[in-house]
């Protein structure tokens, strides 16, 4: 089968859907690959170096889409491309079906089977097949370059020369993806970064980057947003009045904002208002990842860099994955290629589009001449809820001391009924035993105190080497062969001599080995 | 000849010595010389003894020490490091028979002995033991009969015990736990015929009692170590390290030998501690180590979810050239494989480009207490390197590549985070807070105790497949 990459018809979109590499994958997979001449120039990637790869250059966007069984692209096609399609093949791209319905009837009704990349069931299985993920991730780093190429000042803190220069102040509204991305690269610039997510368990995540979590003074249980996917569900009224007065606390200290916060199938909720902006520093600057549903922020204009009276800069651009085309090609093709050799399991290059598999059912919207969206539930839940762990209560230092006193307590008892005990049974001992038992008894128990002491001192490094010692040691009963092998019984002789062979390899082959290991440890 | 009491002396000197050698085990310099002070001590203790009071047969006895000394001198060369488990195992089982033969020669000389007063003959004849037991008052006597009997049951049991464990750790018996049907309940059996006949044997005495309890014996030995898995072999080898320590304790009590009593005491309660620590490491309770099988578990335990993320060589040299810090975990997989001398040589060429590498020990890492440490020893890793898992358990947040190598359980996280699984509140290393984890492992299955391994699932876990010395060997070609 021959996969096949058209040249991007929109304007100003400089990705492509397969690189020279993920060209190279595709091939081991079992298909064969071609592109249209220039497809991937704007990303960087030459005809020349395609055709390094393996893969056909094809002149015209007519021929490739005819040719191709499996056409794979960035963009949602336009009805002049689904057109080109013919029944049986198959189209990978992004397609945002809830927009696109009119499309995706088309779609169906050619009989084309219609894989939306941006359809991917958010599931562990499926991470390396999320091309929303991959975006999103270069989204927000290219937020944090963008607000830097409209911010006057560094980003790090700096005593020079010529005067200190305090460190930037950003805050990042959604710890998505993209969020985090841009809390990484904030961070790693050196500003402080202030990071915000209506669902409390990402905190961690967050702190784990270098931010601190912008936490609300809030008391009723707070809706567990982990189950809808990953994303966060619409809050209540009084979550959402509580954080914009948090917002508006924060303003007027933040230099650079980052807003991130999307909900599935809505309008961007917005969560930066006109006032908020207004109490910004002049030269601040908003970045609005949300621009392309509305934004975040009140004053946003989609697709634009526009500057208000106060002058803070608000940037709605919507093409950020574009403006950084190698990167955003390379791990889109990436995503593409997997999702490939999820439908060609057997690496033979032919296609088993299996509608039973959740991540293959999730992401198709068209499929042999039916709309397919939505797709059910998928069966395995996309993120477990975060089991609720309840913080064991910081005692206090009465109850510390208290606890403190009643170990001790304990184990002076324990001390003391094992020494009661032990002396019970030496004394019921000594009640019977002989004189000179209790002589060699004395002995007994004074070496095991010894040994006790002496042994928990040796290294756990030298267990081995000591366990070879004590083997060696414990030879010893040659003593009693020793002792015995005079005797005048035959039967007698004949034990104490194999006793004291044996016992002879173990005091010898014991301390040789020892030897040969304690030899081995070396300092560097 | 020397008299008794010089005798004795070299008998305190050699306690001495021996106290020395075990205490100068606690680093790894003054190791090499406590291994002198054993030696010296043993050389003391023989010598003074064969040339004290009583003691005749001296060629035999040059004949038997020189035969043993030879098969210890080629044994003791020839073994592998990977075979110290099975080597320590036969050593104590030397031990075990050595201790039942004493034994029954103490009886055989106790019924000679008395055979020879009820006859009315004169005593003055016998030489050797004999004749010290001849000057034994009655009380004296009936004690000797209760050490005969400890020593020759715990003999019994550390021999064939030891003899089952040589077996399981040679790979020569399925390391699987197994028993016949009737489980502990045989053993339970055993021991107390045991004490039945212990208490007829002291009532009556007699040889026929004696050489029932010591078959008996010998059955439970192989029973109870033949249902232990052979994961907990370093539970094992440690409590026969101690039975044959208080095996010879008691033959020392038998013999009325001081120097027998301080170094059965001393090996007994240095194998005890052994086997607390390796419990310890575990979270298990020696009872429940010693009956066999994961006890304790209750409720489902929590499914994992994700995938197994395969790496390949290419790709953790990639990550190994990008980290600057580095730790490698160890497990028992390497010593299967042979792999620590490719180990050693990643260390050394990591450690050429200044890059930190540590090893992580677990305590309970390999079949031997210690095993690791001697492994890595012998393929030159410097010791002050590898680092026990308390000292490295907080640094592994900071750590950018964490490689494990044939270890499961020991670096499981479950055993933090469901407290329903088996292996609930073990120690374990923290592996999975290291940035990127390369696990080398040869498939996909479960370790020893059968529990799914949540590691392998996290999103920075790379799975390495294949056999340890060959995945290291490959990744040594892309590491220049």
């Amino acid at each position: 089968m021959k996969i096949g990459t058209p040249r991007e018809v929109l304007d100003g979109e400089a990705r492509v859907a397969m690189t020279p590499d993920s060209a190279r994958m595709l091939r081991k997979l079992g298909f064969a690959c071609a592109i249209e001449t220039g497809a991937g120039e704007k990303a960087g990637f030459t005809d020349a170096a395609y055709e390094e790869a393996g893969v056909e250059i094809v002149k015209s966007a007519e021929r490739l889409w005819a040719d191709a069984d499996l056409v794979a692209k960035v963009r949602p096609p336009t009805e002049t491309e689904i057109e080109r399609l013919s029944k049986g093949k198959v189209l990978i791209s992004f397609f945002h079906p809830a927009q696109n319905e009119a499309l995706m009837r088309q779609a169906a009704d050619r009989g084309v089977t219609v894989v939306a990349m941006d359809m991917v069931p958010r599931i562990s299985r499926a991470q390396k097949l999320d091309a929303l993920s991959s975006m999103a991730n270069i989204a927000g780093y290219r937020a944090v370059i963008e607000a830097g190429n409209n911010f006057g000042r560094f980003f790090t803190g700096q005593v020079t020369a010529a005067g200190k220069v305090p460190p930037a102040r950003v805050l990042v509204v959604g710890a998505g993806v993209a969020g985090l991305a841009a809390i990484g690269t904030s961070t790693a610039l050196g500003a402080i970064t202030y990071a915000f997510d209506v669902r409390p368990e990402v905190a961690e995540q967050i702190e784990s980057m270098g931010a601190e979590f912008v936490y609300l003074d809030f008391d009723s249980d707070q809706q567990d947003g982990s189950a809808s996917g990953g994303y966060a569900a619409p809050s209540s009224p009084e979550f959402q009045a509580k954080q914009l007065e948090k917002f508006r606390a924060l303003a007027p200290e933040i230099d650079i904002v980052i807003t991130t916060a999307l909900i599935p199938n809505r309008d961007a909720p917005v969560l930066w208002t006109r006032d908020m902006v207004e109490a910004m520093k002049p030269g601040s600057v908003i970045v609005d990842l949300a621009a392309e549903r509305g934004g975040n922020c009140e004053l946003t204009v989609k697709d634009d860099r526009i500057v208000t009276d106060n002058k803070v800069t608000i940037i709605g651009y919507t093409d950020f994955p574009s403006r950084m085309a190698t990167q955003s090609s390379t791990l889109y093709a990436n995503n593409v290629r997997q999702f490939v050799g999820e439908l060609a399991p057997a690496k033979d290059g032919t296609l088993i589009h299996d509608m039973d598999d959740d991540v293959i059912r999730g992401s198709t919207v068209a499929h042999q001449g039916a709309v397919t969206y939505p797709p059910p539930p998928p069966k395995v839940r996309a993120i477990a809820a975060a089991p609720r762990k309840d913080k064991p209560k910081e005692p206090s230092p009465e109850e510390k001391r208290a606890l403190e006193i009643a170990a001790f307590r304990a184990q002076t008892r324990r001390q003391a009924g094992l020494l009661v005990a032990g002396a019970a049974l030496i004394a019921l001992v000594g009640a019977v035993a002989p004189a000179s038992f209790m002589q060699h008894f004395i002995v007994f128990v004074l070496a095991c105190f010894i040994g006790f002491q002496v042994i928990w001192n040796v290294s756990h490094a030298l267990h081995t080497p000591l366990m070879a010692v004590t083997n060696a040691i414990s030879g010893i009963v040659v003593l009693g062969a020793l002792l015995q092998i005079g005797s005048g019984d035959w039967l007698v002789v004949t034990l104490a001599a194999i006793s004291m062979l044996i016992a002879t390899i173990n005091i010898v082959g014991g301390f040789l080995v020892t030897r040969r290991m304690l030899a081995m440890f070396q300092k560097s | 000849m020397f008299a008794q009491p010089l005798v004795t002396s070299a008998a305190v000197a050699a306690s001495v010595l021996f106290i020395l050698s075990l205490g100068g085990l606690s680093n790894q310099e003054s190791a090499k010389r406590a291994v002198w002070y054993g030696i010296a001590g043993m050389a003391l203790a023989v010598v003074f003894t064969a040339l004290g009071p009583g003691v005749s047969n001296y060629g035999l006895m040059l004949a038997m020490v020189l035969v043993g000394a030879v098969i210890g001198t080629v044994v003791a060369r020839r073994v592998e490091m990977t075979q110290m488990p099975q080597l320590v195992a036969a050593l104590h089982s030397f031990v075990g028979l050595a201790a039942v033969f004493v034994g029954l020669n103490a009886e055989m000389e106790r019924l000679r002995v008395e055979g020879l007063r009820a006859a009315g003959e004169s005593l003055d004849g016998l030489a050797a033991f004999a004749a010290r037991l001849a000057t034994k008052t009655p009380t004296e006597i009936a004690f000797l009969q209760v050490e005969v009997v400890l020593g020759v049951f715990i003999g019994a049991v550390t021999f064939t015990g030891s003899v089952v464990a040589f077996g399981k750790l040679a790979g020569k018996l399925d390391g699987k736990p197994a028993q016949l049907p009737g489980g502990h309940l045989l053993n339970a059996a055993a021991a107390l015929a045991c004490v039945v006949l212990a208490v007829y044997y002291l009532a009556f005495g007699g040889m026929l009692p004696l050489i029932a309890i010591t078959v008996l014996a010998l059955f439970i030995g192989y029973h109870l170590i033949m249902g232990i898995g052979g994961a907990d072999m370093p539970v094992v080898v440690s409590m026969l390290n101690s039975y044959s320590g208080w095996a010879a304790a008691a033959i020392g009590f038998t013999l009325s030998n001081d120097l027998l009593i301080v170094t059965g005491a001393l090996v007994g309660s240095s194998g005890a501690i052994l086997s607390y620590i390796m419990c310890k490491a575990m979270n298990r309770a020696f009872v429940s180590v010693i009956l066999g099988g994961f006890g304790g578990a209750s409720g489902s335990q929590m499914a994992v979810e994700g995938e197994m993320i395969a790496t390949t060589a290419d790709e953790a040299a990639a990550a190994l050239d990008d980290a600057d810090s580095v730790v490698i975990v160890p497990g028992y997989g390497m010593a299967v494989a042979q792999a620590q001398s490719a180990v050693s040589e990643l260390t050394r060429r990591l450690r050429a480009k200044g890059k930190e590498v540590r090893f992580a020990i677990h305590p309970v890492a390999g079949r031997l207490p210690g095993h690791m440490n001697v492994l890595l020893a012998e393929a030159k890793v410097p010791y002050d390197i590898v680092l026990e898992m308390d000292e490295i358990n907080e640094d592994f947040s900071d750590t950018e590549v964490a490689i494990v190598i044939g270890s499961n359980d020991i670096v499981n996280p479950a055993a933090q985070d469901d407290p329903n699984s088996p292996i609930a509140g073990m120690p374990v290393l923290e592996v999975w807070k290291a940035g990127t984890v390369i696990v080398c492992k040869r498939g996909q299955g479960t370790g020893y105790s059968g529990i799914e391994n949540p590691l392998f699932f996290k999103d920075n876990a790379r799975m390495l497949y294949g056999d340890a010395k060959q995945s290291i060997n490959e990744l040594l070609t892309k590491i220049g």
